[in-house]
Parts: C-alpha cells; structure tokens; sequence
C-alpha cells in the first residue's frame, strides 16, 4: 500500500513554521481561532517549543496564528491560494516525502 | 556650482552681523531653518522667517533648541540645506544633536551668537566663552569644524564658506559669532549670484543596490542620499558600520569613530583659513579670532607705531585648530599674545601646539570687547619679557 | 524568497513531524529588514505583533514605500526603525517627532510615520507631542505603550499603572498615569485611536486610516513587557496580558477621551475615540502666506539639495 499522507490533505489550510525563530510565546496558539496549534514537544536549538499544527483538519488557513506572530515565525494559507500560487508558477510537483507539497486532495 | 540667484540679495547693505548671517544663508542655498528665539540671535531667524516664503523654502520656530536641532537634521535627510541659530544657553541644549550630525554625517550650519555666559549671564553683551563648548560639549569623541566672523560682511562671505565646508565634509560646521558682531551695522556688498560659490551635496550616483550610505571615499567622506529616492537607507545614532546597521562592538567603534575624527583631522590641512598680516618676521603674534581682532588690530598698530615687529593673525577656521600654521609662528616669533572674550579657551590651543616660545592670554570674562589699551598692555609686557626694547632688536 | 525552506507544520497523531516547502515566505517579512532578523524584542513582546500590523498595513495601504519614512527614538519601541525596509532614522530619545517634522517640511512628497514608545514620546518627548499635535503636523504617531522604560531594565514610565513595582518605584508607583487619548486629543490631535495588540485586525486597518488622515494621527497600542513589567509585577506571560486585553476591551468608537484612561479593575475602552478633518500644518501656513503675499508666494516644495 502506498503511503500517501505526505499528499493527503485533511483541514482547508495549513501553516509553515520556521522552528529556528519562534520565541515560544504562544500567541498564534492562544489566539487560533480553530484551536488547531499545539506546542511541539520538540525545542529549537535556543530552547524554545514551536508550534504545530496538531490538528490539522480544522485549519482554514486564515493566518490570524500569522497576524499575531510578533517574530514571524508562523504563517497560514488557504490551499486554495497554495494552490493557484503552483499553478500560477507551473512547478512540476515533486514526489519524494521531505520536499512534496500535499497533493490534490 | 552658482549659487541660486533667488536667494541671493544683490546689492550694497547697510545691516547687522545678524541679518547679513542670514542673508548669508540664503545665499548658500539654506532652505529649511528651524530656531528658537534668544537674545542676540533672535533676528537671524526673523529675517529668515520673512524672507524664505518669497525665496522658497521653510522656517519653523520650533518649541525649544533640542526640536529645532533636530528637525535640521530630518530636514537634510529630506534633501534640504539647513541651519538653526542660538546662542550659548540654546547651544547647552543643543549639544545631544549635535553628536548625533557627527555620527550621522549630516550636513548643517549651527550659529552661536556668543553671549555672556555661563547659564543665563549677560543675554544682550559679547562673549566669546563657547569655543570649547563647541568642540568638546557633546559626549563621546569627536571633531567639528568651527569659523569665527569679525564684520557684518564676513557674517554674509564666511556664512557661505560653512554651508560650502559642511557639505564637503559632511558634518556639522559651527558659525561662532558674538553679540558685538551680531548687532554692529555695517557695510554689506552682496555680490550677484553667479559670483557666489556654493557646494552641492555630495550625491551618490550609485543605484540603490550598490549604495552604502557609510562607505567613506578616498577623502574619508560617504556620499549622501536623501529620502524618498529608493535607497531605503537605515541612519542610527548608534554606533554603526557601513551599512548604516547598529554595529555593538569594539572593532565597529574603532573603525567609526577613527574614521569620523580622521575625516576632520586628516583633511585639516585643506580646510585652514588664518588671516595672517606682517607675521613671517614678527617677534610678538597676536593670534584672535572673531570681534577680538577687531580690537587687536589697534593694539598691534599702536605697537607698531612704538617700533615692534607685531604680526597679526585672525582665525577664520578657529576648529580643526591650524596646528600647522601656530606651529610655523612658534619658529620664528619670541612670544605669542592670545586676546579672547573667555577666561583663556583658544589659548589652550596655542600653548598645546607651541613650545618654549612665550603664551600670553588677555583674558576677559565677557559684557564688552577689549580696551585696546590692555591688548597693547600685554603686549608689550610680551616684549620686555623677551628682552625686546621699544624700537625692535638690534 | 527561498522557495526551499523547509518549515515545520504538522504532526500526526503519533507526534511525527513533516516538514514542508512553504510556497512563498512569510508576507510579513516584504517589509523588514530580512538580514536583521531575528530581532532583538523578547518572547511574547506585543512589539513584534505591532510591527507585523504595520507591515501588513503599509503593503495594503497602496502607497508607494519609497516615499514612506520611518522615525523612531529610543527604546524597545525605538528599534523598529531598524527592522523596517524602508527610509527609517533611529534618533535620539524623545525627539523623532521633532525629526519627523523636519523631514516631512523639507519633502512634501513624504509619507512619515513616528513608531516609538510610551516614555519616548511622553516624558523627554512629552512637549514635543504636544506641539506636533497643536500644529495638526501631518505624521502618524504609533505608540506602543507597554507601561514602562523596558529597555533599560524596567523603570517607572508615565503610563505605569498606580500600585504596580517597577525598579524605580520599588515599593509600588503613586505617580498617577497620564491619560494618553487625552492627552493627544487637548494638544489638538485630528486622530485619535487605541486598541491592544489583540487587535490585530483593526490595528491594520486603523493604520491605514492613519496613513490615510491628513494631519496629526495618534494610535496608542496597549502592549505586554512580560520581561520587565509583567515579571515584576506578576501578572504572567505575554499571552497571558494579551488574553487579559482580549477579556477586559470593550470597544467604544468615538468615546469621550477624558472617559478613556486606563483604571484598575476597570475595563480597558479601545476604538477609534476622535477623527475630525482640519487642515495641517503646511497647508495652514501655504494659505496664510498665500494670501499674505500674493504672486510673491514662493512655496517650500523645492528642488533638492536647497539649490
């Protein structure tokens, strides 16, 4: 069986985290609308939790983790703008797990 | 290039150091003033004031000398030449802004109108008591460059001089006048604009991706922009590299502020102006700078008259102080009178750059100029204590 | 914009990470100063939510950047000047207004806005404020007000709350707090608006009305020190203040600004409290010599350099 839940989608958005920066702060965790963002249990290399998305069928992608984000470290987009951003480029999609963005769902 | 003929009042006047500064001002193409009303400053700023709305330009008076200071500075990096005026007191509090012009680079031309000092002291009599204050006031290492005028005329010839100085060297300049020159009315011949010299700003002809708003040329000097051009420039008080980003470390500060005292020193050479008259065979120099030397000249006269070879030597660039020249004196003079309206500030210039010849201060502690008589006085106690007799050596 | 950076952004239930290739950067960063990131500001700081407001504003606002100008003075608040990609001045304490003024007079081609903090702009800064606003001076005046001088250890500010510590007020602040809408709106002030960093909606779009408004525009931004003010104070983390303004804001558009000040216990009034329209500074002045002078009228907008 294939295992194809690198391109699977489930919510309709999903965030990008640059772990290296967050601060830990918990804003966009606190303020998410969707209550969709846990602290990972992981740190950075400055030691502090970054958030991911635990539930990730409840994201919309309306980047207001984004909006509240005082070091930039979180941002959300719809897949629907994610996806007429590749089209827009016409990227050939690359298949293999780490570098995939999620496929059609 | 020419100067702009707008500004520029063609013709024989009959006017004030102050108002002849001004007219200076516009001359040199001054077209933002922001000031604060202080006695004997305060008609610089008025005639500005109803001048520059026919010229085209800006005045603001602003609500106290650390605004006006600093909108100068906002108004260079619009693109403007400028200038604030004020005197001793107002100089006090001028003295954060200017550090920040010097670590900045910002061209501008900042009047003191020497007063009697210190703290309120004799807001309508000469002094002459600001000239270190100019160069040391401000926290932190630095060099300025600083003239002295002795004339209404020279308000408006030398006013030119420091917009032209600031520019080239883009850094503050200090126009250091006195309350005697500020309101004697004299003589005034503005010449047409197109025999007025006036600098342009440096500007940089790099494209916004090259630009570097710190990076010196050869003569230690950075190009300049001005905002609203796309370079997107950073400009910090802080201490910072050549980018213009705050660089917090040791190698940054040495590297700047080397570089920032360089500029003046280094180029000190270029940027000296001592009138000198009959001192290349003088056994006594009289060294004075601004309203002094108007009195001096008396005294060396009558000095003269009694068979003394007295030089005379007028600082016009009191800062970077003309080592070279006070060091040429000291070779060949027996002795040096320095007449000030101070307590003895330039003289410590002069002592510190000569060597076993002879210093003699004629101090004052400000309200009048000088009595001749005193200058005259020193000076020929100059001359007994050098074994000279009246009617020169043998 | 490095397409290849990889972030992290979801987990499994079995707490697997998965990296992903974000298809474009953060659109925030369009406007900073990408290589002075990261920032200095700390964990939780609401200084970093402003600045993102900003950001978002200004690449809404349709002006062009070029002719945007940022001034600040010195503070925590003051090193936004630094991170912004735009013509920005780092000045001296108190005294960006000042500056602002200047740059704005000698180019009326700029748009100038002053980010700064709650000391900078009203204690040194204080009398400066005041004049700016009494002139309607056209500049958008941000205020980050996070109750205290945060970047030199946490000391009294004149907005710090009554009873609460700070290093200089060690047994508990009894200078009462100044009122800041108040304030701005008797100085003469043409808008006047506050909201906290929870507000990040209507911050982008309050804003832009700022950018927008002809004349004197003050925005008063309630923000966490959670290093300085809250530590000390007990009162938690960032989050946990910025929770508090979510709780505690009511929204009170076009408020009296006497009724606004910030009390204990009391509700924290946010909106939009005063917007008249009155002509600023320069126009007043171009009409009055206009008129003055007739024909003989040279005005300020001059070729570069002052000829």
């Amino acid at each position: 069986m294939v295992d194809d839940s690198a391109n699977v989608r489930v919510g309709k958005g999903t965030v990008f985290v640059k772990a290296e920066i967050c601060k830990g702060c918990a804003y966009c965790i606190e303020f998410c609308p969707a209550d969709c963002l846990r602290f990972s249990r992981n740190y950075n290399a400055k030691g502090y939790h970054y958030p991911v998305l635990a539930r990730p069928e409840l994201c919309v992608g309306c980047n207001t983790c984004g909006q509240f984000c005082p070091d930039f470290a979180i941002f959300g987009m719809r897949y629907k703008d994610i996806d007429a951003l590749k089209a827009e480029r016409d990227e050939p999609a690359s298949r293999s797990g780490d570098e995939a963005q999620g496929g059609k769902s | 290039m020419k100067a702009s003929p707008e500004g520029v009042l063609t013709g024989v006047h009959f006017i004030d150091g102050d108002h002849a500064a001004c007219e200076g001002a516009l001359a040199a193409g001054c077209r933002f003033v922001s000031g604060y009303p202080i006695t004997p400053s305060t008609e610089i700023v008025e005639r500005f004031a109803s001048r520059i709305p026919t010229v085209g330009g800006m005045f603001i008076q602003m609500e106290d000398e650390l605004a006006s200071s600093i909108a100068i500075l906002g108004a260079a990096w619009g693109g403007r030449k400028v200038m604030t005026v004020t005197s001793g007191p107002g100089l006090s509090l001028m003295m954060e802004h200017i550090g920040l012009a010097v670590i900045t680079e910002v061209p501008c031309v900042i009047v003191d109108v020497q007063r009697g000092g210190p703290s309120t002291g004799l807001p309508t009599l000469p002094g002459q008591a600001d000239m270190m204050q100019v160069k040391w006031g401000s926290h932190g290492d630095y060099e300025i460059i600083a003239l002295a005028p002795s004339s209404p005329q020279e308000c408006f010839d030398l006013m030119i001089k420091a917009f032209n100085m600031a520019e080239t060297w883009r850094c503050p300049v200090f126009f250091m006048m006195d309350e005697a020159v500020g309101h004697m009315v004299e003589r005034v011949e503005i010449p047409p604009a197109d025999q007025i010299e006036v600098v342009e700003r440096r500007w940089t002809k790099k494209a916004p991706a090259d630009y570097l708003p710190y990076e010196p040329g050869p003569d230690l000097v950075p190009d300049m922009v001005k905002a609203g051009d796309g370079y997107h420039i950073h400009i910090t008080g802080l201490t910072h590299d050549e980018r213009g980003y705050p660089a917090l470390n040791c190698a940054a500060q040495d590297k700047l502020v080397r570089r920032l005292s360089d500029k003046i020193l280094k180029n000190a050479d270029k940027m000296v102006d001592v009138r000198e008259d009959g001192c290349d065979d003088a056994d006594i120099i009289v060294i004075s700078y601004g309203i002094t030397s108007r009195v001096a000249d008396e005294a060396v006269e009558e000095a003269r008259a009694r068979g003394l070879k007295v030089g005379s030597a007028r600082l016009v660039v009191c800062w970077p102080f003309p080592d070279s020249v006070i060091e040429r004196f000291a070779r060949t003079a027996k002795a040096i009178v320095v007449p000030e309206l101070n307590l003895g500030q330039m003289v410590r210039e002069v002592r510190r750059v000569v060597s076993g010849v002879p210093v003699f201060g004629v101090d004052h502690a400000g309200g009048a100029v000088h009595e001749p008589e005193r200058i005259l006085e020193v000076i020929m106690q100059a001359a007994s204590e050098a074994g000279l007799e009246n009617g020169g050596r043998s | 914009m490095n397409l290849n950076e990889i972030m992290v952004s979801e987990t499994s239930g079995e707490t697997v990470e998965e990296t992903r290739v974000a298809p474009i950067e953060n659109p925030v960063l369009k406007l900073m100063r990408k290589d002075r990131m990261p920032h200095i500001w700390c964990p939780g700081c609401g200084i970093g939510t402003a600045v993102n407001c900003l950001s978002r504003a200004l690449d809404s606002s349709g002006l062009d950047l070029d002719k945007v100008s940022i001034v600040s003075g010195i503070g925590c608040s003051g090193r936004v000047a630094g991170y912004m990609d735009l013509d920005s001045f780092h000045t001296t304490h108190g005294r960006a207004i000042p500056f602002a003024t200047g740059l704005l007079l000698s180019n009326p081609e700029l748009k100038v806005i002053v980010f700064s903090g709650d000391g900078d702009l009203f204690a040194i800064g204080g009398n400066h404020f005041l004049h700016a606003a009494r002139r309607n001076q056209d500049m958008l005046v941000v205020c980050v007000n996070n109750y205290t001088y945060g970047m030199t250890g946490g000391q009294v500010a004149p907005t710090t709350p009554l009873k609460s510590t700070q290093s200089t007020m060690p047994y508990g602040n009894f200078e009462e707090p100044l009122n800041l809408p108040q304030l701005a709106e008797a100085a003469g002030a043409t808008y006047v608006a506050r909201w906290t960093v929870f507000h990040v909606r209507q911050l982008v779009k309050a804003i832009k009305e700022g950018l927008e408004h002809k004349g004197f525009a003050f925005i008063e931004i309630l923000s966490p020190c959670p290093t300085l003010y809250l530590r000390r104070n007990k009162l938690g983390d960032g989050v946990d203040q910025v929770r508090y303004f979510k709780e505690h804001s009511v929204l009170k558009n076009g408020a009296e600004t006497r009724e606004v000040a910030l009390k204990a216990a009391c509700p924290i009034s946010v909106g939009k409290f005063v917007e008249r329209q009155a002509p600023c500074w320069t126009d007043v002045r171009n009409a009055q010599l206009s008129a003055a002078l007739g024909e003989r009228f040279a005005s300020s907008g001059g070729k570069h350099g002052g000829n």
